[in-house]
């Protein structure tokens, strides 16, 4: 565990060295206070909306940006070192590839999870602090948060797999771009095209598996439909009766979501030869 | 203190689909050795290495670092291993120090060591900045810093001495005969043949994955029996000294100097029978290493 702290620690110190740290808070912080404070604007007004309003802009917010982030701080994470050389002498040190890869995971997901508390969790507070929160208010924003850090875990997780798998780093970002918009944007472009077109073929107990099998809707689902304050924002309050997954079984598919890819991340890097 | 060598490889091969990097390479190495690894480009060197450092499993035959397989040995036999790669490459953002503080940890030392250590390749007035303005030969210096962490039993040094100039070279020499004086085994391959030549015990010779001579050079200078050569000057005319040593080669360089060749047990019958004539002075050359290079790495191709 001490070897995967190090290498943790060093993704953390190299993130706050290059700045992504720093970028990555300052872009979720603005986009947070404008969608908080501005959201109102064009009605004529300038003020805190309520936190739950808050939350369904941040989370449809964070579907595109999250796994973005995620992608482009990692997909390099071994084939950026490979490349460079840096791999090959780290190896001989006595850490196995798993530690090597679990220390990187924690250290990205750390990066992440600053830069979404600090930038989301700023504005949240100054909505809070303008009055503009309930308990559940509180309780929905928290649970964005966490959801958020877990969405970009399962991107990073991804970004792993094809970054051990290609030989250039390259084609690494060519390939972590094509998985942001297969999952964020394809994926439900593909199921709406179905369901419309499809119409009655398609089984109605088959649809709620169908969003299981996408961590952006997942993440989506559990924001906007979990929380019951939240669900007369989103417009998702007759969505509850025709979708029934419970909020835990949604954060824990989002977290198999991170684990399974990780875990096939490290079989695969094991077998790797450089 | 184990009776298994520091090294043993046992007919190691490995291929690269069609391509044998390395051919049925056979060799040990005790502690307190140095070997120097010598071939061409794509001889299979650097596949060796790796092959020794358990990065990359064997096709077959089977290696052994003080008995152990490198690819199924406890994490904790990688401490006793230093390794600095060819063109070692480092996190340029980092600085130095900090670098060499981060391999420390991992290999579980205290990063109180790593200041003595950075002034021991003279790196102390660099330690704070960023490896990225570093040059080619303080990379190369912080590289054996970090191979030399927690003093190892085995140190593999691929092109070790590239791009560093004559001093650090010396300097670079001084902290390896350090080690070997502790017992460390030491494995190093150079294109620089005559600076290894003073400092090393052993010689690999490989050519084309495969190992074309080892040894010690004595015995390496015996095997390919090449010629000694003898420089003659002698004031008087050289065509005297031609008639006198029948059967040896001999070649006229100008009217005071004649060479010859010998081979290298007839030296001293040479030498006395030279000795006897009119001559003001006499220089004899060994076969360098670069000569015993060229005759085995070469060997085969047409030239010898």
């Amino acid at each position: 565990m001490r070897t995967v702290l190090i290498i943790a620690g060093k993704e953390m110190r190299d993130g706050l060295r290059n700045r992504w740290i720093v970028g990555a808070t300052l872009l979720l912080a603005g986009l947070a206070f404008a969608l908080t404070f501005l959201g109102s604007a064009p009605a004529g007004a300038v003020a805190a909306r309520p936190l739950a309003v808050t939350v369904v802009s941040l989370a449809s917010l964070s579907i595109f940006l999250v796994p973005l982030i995620a992608l482009l701080l990692s997909y390099d994470a071994v084939v950026g070192e490979v490349e460079r050389g840096t791999m090959l002498l780290l190896l001989t040190y006595p850490l196995t590839r798993g530690q090597i890869l679990f220390g990187k995971f924690l250290g990205h997901c750390g990066i992440l999870a600053v830069a979404i508390v600090i930038g989301y969790g700023g504005a949240g507070t100054a909505a809070w602090l303008n009055g503009g929160a309930d308990a559940n208010g509180v309780r929905a924003f928290a649970w964005l948060l966490v959801s958020s850090a877990l969405l970009g875990a399962v991107f990073v997780a991804i970004a792993y797999v094809v970054s051990i798998l290609v030989r250039e780093r390259s084609t690494a970002a060519g390939i972590a771009i094509g998985v942001w918009l297969t999952f964020v944007i394809l994926y439900d472009l593909a199921l709406l095209g179905a369901l419309v077109a499809g119409g009655d073929r398609i089984a109605p107990g088959l649809f709620p598996y169908l969003l299981l099998a996408n961590p952006a809707d997942i993440y989506r689902l559990f924001n906007l439909s979990a929380f019951e304050n939240v669900r007369t924002f989103s417009g998702m309050a007759g969505l509850s009766g025709t979708v029934h997954l419970a909020a835990p079984l949604l954060i824990g598919s989002l977290a198999a979501w991170s684990a399974v890819p990780l875990g096939v991340a490290a079989l695969l890097f094991r077998r790797r030869e450089l | 203190m184990s009776a298994a060598p520091a090294l043993e490889l046992q007919s190691v091969s490995k291929r690269y689909g069609a391509h044998c990097a390395v051919d049925d390479v056979s060799l040990s190495l005790p502690e307190g050795v140095c070997l120097a690894l010598l071939g061409h480009n794509g001889a299979g060197k650097t596949t060796l290495m790796k092959l020794m450092l358990g990065l990359t499993r064997p096709s077959a035959g089977t290696v052994g670092i003080f008995g152990l397989d490198p690819l199924r040995a406890p994490l904790a036999f990688r401490r006793s291993i230093g390794f600095l790669p060819e063109n070692v490459a480092f996190h340029d953002e980092m600085t130095g120090l900090e670098m060499l503080r981060f391999y420390a940890r991992l290999k579980g030392e205290a990063t109180r060591a790593c200041d003595a250590l950075m002034e021991r390749v003279g790196l102390t007035h660099a330690g704070n900045r960023r490896i990225k303005t570093y040059s080619k030969g303080m990379r190369q210096r912080l590289g054996l810093a970090q191979a030399v962490l927690g003093n190892p039993r085995l140190l593999l040094l691929d092109e070790p001495t590239t791009g560093l100039d004559p001093v650090l070279r010396q300097e670079f020499f001084e902290i390896i005969q350090e080690m070997k004086g502790r017992g460390t085994a030491i494995v190093l391959s150079s294109h620089i043949l005559t600076e290894l030549e003073a400092r090393t015990d052993r010689v690999a010779i490989m050519k084309e994955g495969r190992l074309a001579a080892c040894g010690g050079l004595d015995e390496l200078r015996r095997k390919a029996a090449l010629p000694v050569r003898i420089r003659v000057a002698t004031p008087g005319v050289p065509g005297d000294i031609t008639q006198r040593l029948d059967g040896i080669d001999v070649t006229r360089i100008n009217h005071q100097s004649v060479e010859l060749e010998c081979a290298l047990p007839d030296k001293i019958a040479v030498l006395r029978t030279v000795l006897g004539l009119d001559v003001s002075d006499i220089d004899v050359q060994l076969p360098s290493l670069e000569d015993v290079y060229r005759h085995f790495g070469h060997a085969g191709e047409g030239g010898s």
